[in-house]
């Protein structure tokens, strides 16, 4: 259980941190922000990567709102709000997004599974 | 049975591929869809003493169109809005997207203004609320204020007739 | 003008339509290359399947006589041919006349089709002792499927169409597209793309036979070998080609274009580690045949992705549905015929059973089932977008975070057996055997783990590059142990020095792509003149900024002054291109390459009165990718040259 004190910790940490962030803070939560939002002119890329004007003004919006107090999540948000789920480069896992989040752990262990059970059973030739 | 497995998610997949290739996927749809035009306070193009605000697209059908005289393809859409505009079915409304005023006003000097209103949104503002992704771009609103329909491209004769006007018609009677 | 289209008529001019004859002829030969050794096979006919050996061999001359006729196109800048007179201009440089032949789409599919043909006409040379009918099939169904590329080139991208009027001059080759990286990246990804074909025809020839054994595996592992080889260098000087003529920072994107490249690799490699297993040990004969069978097929997957637009990608070429639909059709052919024959034939193919978990083999197979789940990762990461619209017409992006938590936890387990399935032997080893693995790799990686963590402040990147550190361990022990502690290290197999430099290449690479993860940093600004931009210890400083032209095209220079701790390291030379001839912006970053710390500058738009927007990017390993990569290339041609893989009847 002691994780979860920790976690609990971490996250009234982060809430009594938001209000007044610093510039410092404001740039390091605008990159991680920037980092999950899809420049939606220049198709692949994060708006933090892109030198595409749109992503220009999409950074200062992000540092601006995170100025304002809002929390990263509720920036992603309001982004998503506008662009729908196209902007978020991290899908969220919803309904229709559950298929590609868990098929790959599916696979890995049916995989394992199988290679477990057909493991050292006798060899029948050569 | 088991080496049915891998032709059975093969052609799956194909069927899957064959239903892509009839999609755009540059076509994003709009998220504010009967939603009001977000709140914004901007400058006109012309008057930048005038401020401009959401309340502007209460009580008429209103044609948003985002251009900017950086944008190529506008170059292409503009005739087709100033026949739009002498027309003077639908309020005609521009959004002049990050670009300055004096190269925007020497655009539209040159190829004529259809627009009643420009908004001058020069840092994405107005552009980023309403989720436009590139120009031209152009949104149909109702009478309330609210968007009806989202449009990415080149405005053609052809979409001008045979989809936008109609809707902009019911709109109307709405 | 009309004087000079005149003369024209006469000289050079045909050679156009030269070049498209022959692709007529060719058409008409490669279906009888497909189907006469096929008959021939299937009536134990001596002639039709020597047929074969020989169409093989016109095929080969003929498109490589039609696609010389398109190269001299392009050299003599004839601008009567469409194709040279939108890619190609009379002023470009001499190389860049002949890399924008497969600078676009007709001419890249004809460089494609005339590999898939060379490959056909090598069969026979090095396929004399081959059991006639299998070889047969196999030429059989490699003239199949370049029957149907040249059916696409011919219908739907004829790259010999003429232009009327003449135009003066061309429209020259996209900017980006002039690089020397660029202009050998297409061949060297095609011949590893349509290399897979050869392991495509003898499995779809096995199935025929109904038959597979030792001696298909080691024949066929060769090729295996050089197209994934070739592979490996095509991404590695694409994503090398990314990185600094993009200039976004970043060496791989998981941009549905890259990662249609990488899944081919990811099914090959699995491939050329079955192919071992079935060689030595005659075990998973099925699933070798399925996966030579899938490896080609997401080639063409690739394909027709990147030609289709399907997906939205910066790569793309030009598309075009009708060409999609092709394509398409081509791959369901092609892929659901083998694949339906493997559903009717599976059974017949005969392998052994049941196999030990601590044995060579059961690491192999381990390393098998993680390369495809990771393939698979890959796929549903690049595809589900498309897939979701396709059912729901939801809009839903996948980008790096996706693979990061996904792909990146499934690379690492399959390192960690990577490191230790080496050591041990065939049939059957006990985990004892890991002893000297554990006690020399476990004092590292603590080591390593504790100096990151303090030094550079991430447990995950000490992790990281412990499990790199362990894996280059776990191949050194497993050198030692062949060579009996490094006493005859000359002398041993070109299979065995490939082994240890690919899987050492794979532990620099992973090194550097962990370093990069965890430790790079770079930051925007927008910098007047005299201000700068701090990055890990690195000042940048915008020093000027400079207009100017150059022959085709206008230039903004800004000279950028880096420093750390007020010691100057470089000055670096960054640019914002215009070409007017194509009404096209591009950006030339300025690079400072070392073995440890990469740092680059980009400029973009600004002026003197707000300033100029300028990117500082702080790299630490970043070329550790590239030469690791470049690395397991080479260990795949060296492997090539071992004798025991040219012949070895015995084991039949």
């Amino acid at each position: 259980m002691r994780w979860l004190v920790v976690i609990i910790m971490i996250l009234s940490f982060s809430a009594s941190a938001i209000g007044q962030p610093s510039d410092v803070e404001v740039e390091m939560r605008a990159k991680e922000v920037g980092r999950s939002l899809r420049c939606v002119v220049c198709q692949n890329q994060s708006i933090d990567e892109s030198d595409a004007p749109l992503a220009v003004d999409m950074r200062e919006l992000v540092r601006n709102r995170l100025r304002e107090g809002d929390s990263n999540a509720e920036v992603i948000s309001y982004m998503r709000e506008r662009y729908g789920d196209y902007v978020l480069l991290k899908p969220p896992v919803q309904t229709n997004t559950y298929i590609l989040w868990l098929a790959p752990f599916i696979l890995l262990l049916a995989g394992l599974l199988w290679f477990f059970a057909n493991a050292g059973r006798k060899e029948e030739d050569t | 049975m088991r080496a049915l497995i891998p032709i059975a998610l093969f052609l799956l997949m194909g069927l899957a591929f064959a239903v892509g290739l009839t999609k755009d996927p540059k076509l994003l749809p709009s998220e504010l869809l009967n939603k009001p035009v977000p709140e914004f306070k901007l400058s006109e193009l012309y008057d930048e003493t005038e401020t401009l605000t959401q309340d502007m697209f209460k009580g008429k059908v209103s044609l948003i169109n985002v251009f900017g005289s950086w944008c190529v393809a506008c170059n292409i859409e503009h005739p087709v809005l100033m026949e739009i505009s002498k027309r003077g079915d639908v309020n005609l409304i521009g959004i002049d997207w990050r670009d300055t005023r004096p190269k925007a006003k020497a655009w539209l000097k040159k190829g004529g203004n259809p627009y009643r209103q420009i908004i001058f949104d020069n840092e994405s503002v107005l552009a980023i609320k309403l989720g436009v992704t590139g120009a031209p771009e152009s949104f149909i609103t109702d009478k309330k204020g609210h968007i009806r329909y989202k449009h990415v491209g080149v405005i053609t004769p052809r979409i001008w007739q045979e989809t936008l006007l109609p809707l902009v018609e019911t709109l109307k009677a709405e | 003008m009309i004087a000079c289209q005149h003369n024209q008529g006469y000289g050079p001019v045909m050679i156009a339509e030269l070049g498209h004859y022959l692709l007529i002829m060719a058409l008409f030969t490669a279906l009888a290359q497909g189907l006469m050794p096929l008959i021939g096979a299937h009536k134990k006919a001596e002639n039709f399947m020597l047929f074969g050996d020989r169409a093989a061999l016109i095929l080969f001359i003929l498109i490589a006589l039609s696609f010389l006729a398109l190269t001299i196109t392009f050299i003599t800048s004839d601008f009567s041919v469409k194709l040279a007179a939108s890619h190609s201009h009379s002023m470009k440089p001499f190389m860049y006349k002949i890399s924008g032949v497969w600078g676009n789409h007709e001419g890249s599919i004809l460089l494609w089709t005339l590999m898939l043909a060379l490959y056909a006409a090598l069969i026979p040379v090095f396929g004399t002792h081959l059991p006639k009918t299998l070889k047969a099939r196999a030429i059989g169904v490699q003239g199949l499927l370049t029957f149907g590329f040249l059916a696409f080139i011919l219908f739907t991208s004829n790259p010999f169409e003429r232009l009327n009027p003449v135009p003066a001059d061309g429209l020259g080759l996209n900017p980006l597209l002039q690089d020397p990286g660029l202009a050998i990246h297409p061949p060297m990804l095609y011949m590893g793309y349509v290399g897979f074909s050869v392991a495509f025809s003898f499995s779809v020839a096995a199935l025929l036979e109904g038959k597979v054994d030792a001696l298909w595996a080691q024949w066929l592992r060769p090729w295996v070998l050089a197209a994934w080889s070739f592979l490996t260098l095509g991404i590695m000087l694409g994503s090398l080609w990314a990185y600094y003529e993009l200039g976004w920072g970043g060496w791989w994107m998981w941009d549905p274009v890259e990662n249609v490249s990488f899944m081919p690799w990811l099914a090959g490699t699995a491939l050329l580690h079955s192919i071992m297993v079935l060689g030595t040990r005659h075990k998973l004969a099925n699933w070798t045949i399925l996966l030579g069978i899938s490896t080609f097929s997401l080639s063409l997957v690739g394909t027709f992705v990147v030609r289709s637009g399907v997906l939205v990608s910066v790569h793309s070429f030009a598309t075009d549905p009708e060409r999609g639909v092709f394509i398409l059709m081509l791959l369901m052919l092609a892929t659901g015929a083998a694949l339906t024959l493997y559903a009717l034939k599976a059974k017949t193919l005969k392998g052994a059973d049941g196999f030990e978990i601590v044995s060579r083999e059961g690491g192999l197979i381990l390393n098998n089932l993680l390369l495809i789940t990771a393939c698979a990762t890959v796929f549903l990461g690049t595809f589900y977008p498309l897939f979701m619209d396709a059912i729901t017409g939801d809009k839903i992006s996948v980008g790096k975070p996706y693979f990061d938590l996904t792909f990146a936890p499934i690379m690492l387990l399959l390192l960690l057996f990577m490191g230790a399935a080496p050591l041990l032997k065939w049939r059957k080893d006990t985990l004892q055997n890991l002893r000297r693995l554990f006690v020399y790799s476990l004092p590292i990686v603590l080591l390593i783990i504790l100096l990151v963590t303090i030094l550079g402040k991430s447990v995950l990147g000490g992790i990281g590059l412990a499990i790199a550190a362990y894996l280059a361990v776990g191949t050194i022990l497993a050198l030692a142990k062949k060579t009996q502690n490094f006493k005859r290290l000359s002398g041993q197999t070109a299979g065995t020095y490939g082994f240890v430099l690919a899987h050492l290449g794979v532990s620099i690479f992973t090194a550097g792509a962990v370093a990069m993860s965890v430790w790079a940093e770079d930051d925007i600004g927008r910098l007047k003149i005299g201000e700068s931009l701090n990055v890990a210890g690195y000042s940048f400083t915008l020093d000027r900024v400079a207009p100017g032209q150059r022959e085709n095209y206008q230039y903004l220079n800004a000279k950028v002054k880096v420093e750390k701790s007020g010691k100057p390291i470089k000055t670096l030379n960054t640019e914002q291109r215009f070409y007017p001839v194509r009404n096209m912006v591009t950006t030339e970053a300025g690079f400072h390459f070392t073995l440890g710390p990469t740092i680059f500058t980009a400029i973009s738009e600004g002026n003197s009165r707000d300033g100029w927007i300028i990117r500082a990017n702080y790299h630490p390993y970043v070329t550790w990718i590239w030469i690791g990569a470049l690395l397991m290339s080479l260990a795949g041609f060296i492997a090539l040259f071992d004798r025991r893989l040219r012949f070895r009847e015995d084991v039949i």
